[in-house]
């Protein structure tokens, strides 16, 4: 399959690059609908790989890249369902998402993450899992988990650390505290910074570029740089399901979604 | 240095050309939320542009209850 085209994502294969684009509204939240369209291009990419040699993910939304994990939702199902299911059902998202991610960090192809706007949450985790971010001047990043009780459940921290200082992390993750793209390249996080608008020209410029060189070296370069650390990975799912079995996650979740403030994101 | 009256004619003027306001219609004591009419993430987007303009870095938790531009220059000018 070398299109798809879906409600929260749709890809095309074209000379050698899987360009993947996030269009859903408001802002490519990451619920059930998006993992499982996230999961179908996760399935493809083995045959994919025959033929490409990069993917580039990058949003059509005004809004930015994405806003992370589709917080309604989750207070929906954790509202609406018995404890003991809820639980399971965050287990059940948390190991799928993971896997996805995981997919995306070991596959042979070079990963490009051409954002811009709000990149939050599981939008910048999404982001992590890719090998290189290019972020246009409009990009703002942020880890608002902690404000609602939670860790950053989509590899997050294992991939911060992973790929930044553990002074930086601390910061980033501790405080909640949203950045730009100045301070994104600063840390180490954005490898190229972008006029506004110019992400996705640059991402596929990039990609063109290592059409060039050798498949097979390109791949062993990438495994060989970029080791994935599963064992925090397994670690951080369980450190997830834990926190959201707290009643504290519940009601923070529940004065977010219900809020009528005009700066929900800015607690 | 800028004075505060300096800074907060900058952002007056960012934030009518971002938001496409008339300028003249903008001044200190506004609350940006209703004036501009923009949500959370439109602010983020501003707070971007006005870090970028005066070069400095401004955690958004400093804003947490901030709405007019004259509180908004005095956080700025506090890291110039």
């Amino acid at each position: 399959m070398n299109s798809f085209s879906g409600k929260a994502l749709s890809w095309e294969l074209a000379s050698g690059v899987i360009e993947v684009t996030l269009h859903r509204e408001p802002c490519n939240e990451i619920g059930t609908l998006c993992l499982s369209e996230l999961e179908q291009l996760a399935s493809a990419l083995p045959s994919l790989e025959e033929t490409a040699h990069a993917l580039v993910f990058n949003s059509r939304l005004a809004c930015g890249f994405s806003a992370g994990g589709d917080l309604r939702e989750l207070y929906e199902g954790i509202r609406t369902t018995e404890p003991k299911a809820a639980l399971a059902g965050i287990r059940d998202f948390h190991q799928r998402i993971h896997h996805v991610m995981n997919t995306l960090d070991a596959s042979p192809l070079i990963t490009i993450a051409a954002v811009h706007g709000i990149v939050f949450g599981g939008g910048l985790e999404l982001a992590l899992a890719c090998d290189i971010i290019i972020a246009d001047k409009t990009a703002r990043f942020c880890f608002p988990e902690l404000r609602l009780g939670i860790i950053p459940g989509f590899g997050g921290i294992p991939r911060l650390k992973r790929d930044l200082g553990n002074a930086v992390v601390r910061d980033l993750v501790l405080t909640g505290r949203s950045f730009n793209v100045t301070k994104a390249q600063q840390i180490g996080l954005v490898s190229q910074v972008v006029a506004e608008g110019q992400s996705l020209r640059v991402a596929r410029a990039t990609a063109g570029q290592l059409a060039k060189f050798d498949r097979c070296t390109t791949a062993t370069a990438k495994k060989f740089i970029k080791p994935i650390p599963y064992d925090e990975l397994r670690q951080e799912i369980e450190i997830v399901c834990d926190l959201y079995a707290r009643p504290a996650v519940q009601e923070a979740l529940k004065k977010f979604v219900e809020s009528t403030d005009v700066q929900p994101y800015l607690p | 240095m800028r004075t505060e009256q300096q800074t907060i004619d900058e952002i007056l003027d960012l934030a009518a050309a971002q938001f496409k306001v008339p300028r003249a219609n903008l001044s200190a004591d506004d609350d940006f939320f209703k004036k501009l009419g923009i949500d959370s993430l439109q602010a983020l987007s501003l707070l971007t542009r006005l870090e970028q303009h005066f070069n400095v870095e401004l955690p958004d938790y400093e804003l947490q209850g901030v709405s007019d531009f004259r509180t908004l220059a005095e956080r700025i000018q506090a890291r110039l």
